[in-house]
């Protein structure tokens, strides 16, 4: 388990909205940084040692790394979409690998029984066939062609409908979920997990949005993700072993499970392993 | 009746939950509490000057203690749910109202410095939330004994709501229930009960919904 393959990556470290001159002490992969803002309102990170670390600030978040980031952070074409509105859900913190959360955001089938007349219901239990695929052109795993009967979709969806899916991992521990808009059948709502590894088996999660949803108040639609995470955590917390396993050796997985696995090999083939358990035990 | 309302506050929750099963019907007006801290904002604090939430409005009366606000619920709504004319239900009721507030600071400050970031000794927190649970745990066995089910009474009164969300939001702080057996089966009747709602890291339980129907054709 080496931080050595992932340092190098961007990571959310705060909102940008709430950035404070006097600065947020957090951590990042085991190293307590600082998250502040200068005289001009531009964000800063001080690492444990005093020294500058990179910084940039996109999608709500300042985002920041230990290493030198080789490559931009991923983008978000919708992101810049007029139209959309942007959706600062804030942190929740969790007790689990990083990997662990991002795992959880990538999974359908546990929605009837956590989700629960929500984004799922008895007996709407069946995760359709869907295709996986690591892009090795942009370097990102792909899930497509996601299907699921879900009770209330979204905040501003009426009544039940069958909801289409694609996720998105452009990052070891970042998500983007693009999911069937209620109020525009031509676009998709755009949900993303954005996880600070804290330590390897602590994190803060930083989920954020970009809707179209013109109806809906802002504190509404910040309640509704934070409900949906919320029933995800107590789960998360409890599952063993803490660490995300990437040996083969323990687990079963079944068709439903495929964009874990492929999320997992993934991981695996890039040395993305800060938080994962390579050997099980 | 309007209720100043946060979908992850287990206070806000007991009135949530004190509603649903008296039949009453409340008009929710959501707070931005995290990350907004709107319970901080002037209109609020105009409201109610310790700037907590939940926060009752019902006409003239405002409500900011949420025991004030179950009490309030039940004599509109369902008396069964307050005390009877016994002394000494009339007092465990009480007792069990002030202990929820114990809950409240204990489980519920580790709970938002787990979870949420706020901050806090959280050692000292746990500790006083397991503190609380074991009395909690031996005030359930004793009313076992007396073939009581609720804390007050052989009956769910408002006092069990009161003490009941921090409860079963214990590990949401880092606090295990594992040790409780009664505690664990309290809850259980509790979640039982016509008209029971949940909220987030507090599950219905599944088992006692009808059997889901199996369509046949199907492969």
């Amino acid at each position: 388990m080496t931080a050595q393959a992932m340092i190098d990556e961007w990571y959310p470290v705060g909102l940008f909205s709430q950035l404070q001159p006097a600065g947020r002490q957090t951590a990042l992969m085991g190293e307590p940084i600082v998250v502040s803002s200068d005289a001009d309102g531009n964000a800063t990170v001080t690492g444990g040692n005093g020294r500058s670390l990179p910084v940039l600030v996109r999608y709500g978040h300042v985002w920041s790394s230990l290493g030198q980031p080789k490559k931009a952070l991923f983008p978000i074409p919708e992101a810049d979409q007029p139209g959309r509105r942007f959706v600062d859900v804030g942190a929740v913190r969790v007790r689990c690998s990083p990997l662990r959360a991002v795992e959880n955001f990538l999974d359908i089938a546990h929605f009837p029984f956590v989700h629960t007349d929500i984004l799922g219901a008895e007996p709407h239990t069946e995760v359709q066939n869907y295709k996986v695929e690591i892009r090795e052109d942009v370097d990102e795993v792909w899930a497509t062609q996601v299907k699921f009967y879900q009770p209330q979709a979204a905040k501003s969806a009426a009544g039940g409908i069958t909801t289409e899916y694609m996720y998105r991992v452009p990052a070891p521990t970042c998500s983007v979920l693009y999911k069937t808009c209620p109020p525009r059948p031509s676009e998709w709502d755009v949900i993303t997990l954005f996880v600070q590894p804290l330590a390897e088996d602590l994190c803060d999660v930083w989920p954020w949005m970009a809707l179209f949803d013109d109806d809906t108040s802002m504190t509404d639609l910040i309640h509704f993700q934070q409900t949906i995470f919320l029933q995800d955590r107590s789960i998360l917390e409890n599952q063993i072993p803490r660490l995300l396993p990437l040996d083969p050796g323990m687990e079963i997985p079944t068709r439903a499970d495929l964009t874990s696995i492929a999320y997992r090999r993934w991981l695996k083939r890039r040395n993305y392993t800060y938080g994962a358990q390579l050997v099980a035990q | 009746m309007k209720l100043y309302d946060y979908i992850l506050s287990p206070s806000c929750y007991k009135v949530r939950l004190m509603a649903a099963l008296t039949g009453v019907k409340l008009d929710l007006q959501p707070v931005d509490f995290h990350p907004g801290l709107e319970h901080r904002g002037p209109e609020l604090l105009a409201l109610n000057p310790a700037g907590s939430i939940p926060i009752l409005k019902d006409g003239d009366l405002i409500l900011t203690e949420s025991s004030a606000i179950l009490v309030y619920l039940a004599a509109k709504a369902a008396a069964e749910w307050l005390a009877g004319d016994k002394p000494e239900e009339a007092a465990r009721v009480q007792q069990w109202l002030s202990f929820s507030g114990r809950l409240t600071t204990s489980l519920g400050g580790a709970r938002l410095h787990e979870m949420l970031l706020r901050p806090g000794d959280i050692d000292a927190l746990q500790a006083q939330g397991i503190s609380a649970l074991r009395e909690l745990e031996a005030g359930l066995v004793e009313q076992s004994l007396r073939g009581r089910r609720f804390v007050a009474a052989d009956r769910p009164t408002v006092a069990d709501i009161a003490c009941f969300p921090y409860v079963a939001l214990a590990p949401d702080g880092g606090v295990s229930l594992d040790p409780y057996p009664a505690i664990r089966l309290w809850s259980r009747a509790l979640r039982s009960l016509d008209g029971f709602i949940e909220m987030p890291g507090i599950h219905r339980l599944h088992e006692l919904k009808p059997e889901p129907l199996i369509e046949t054709g199907e492969a």
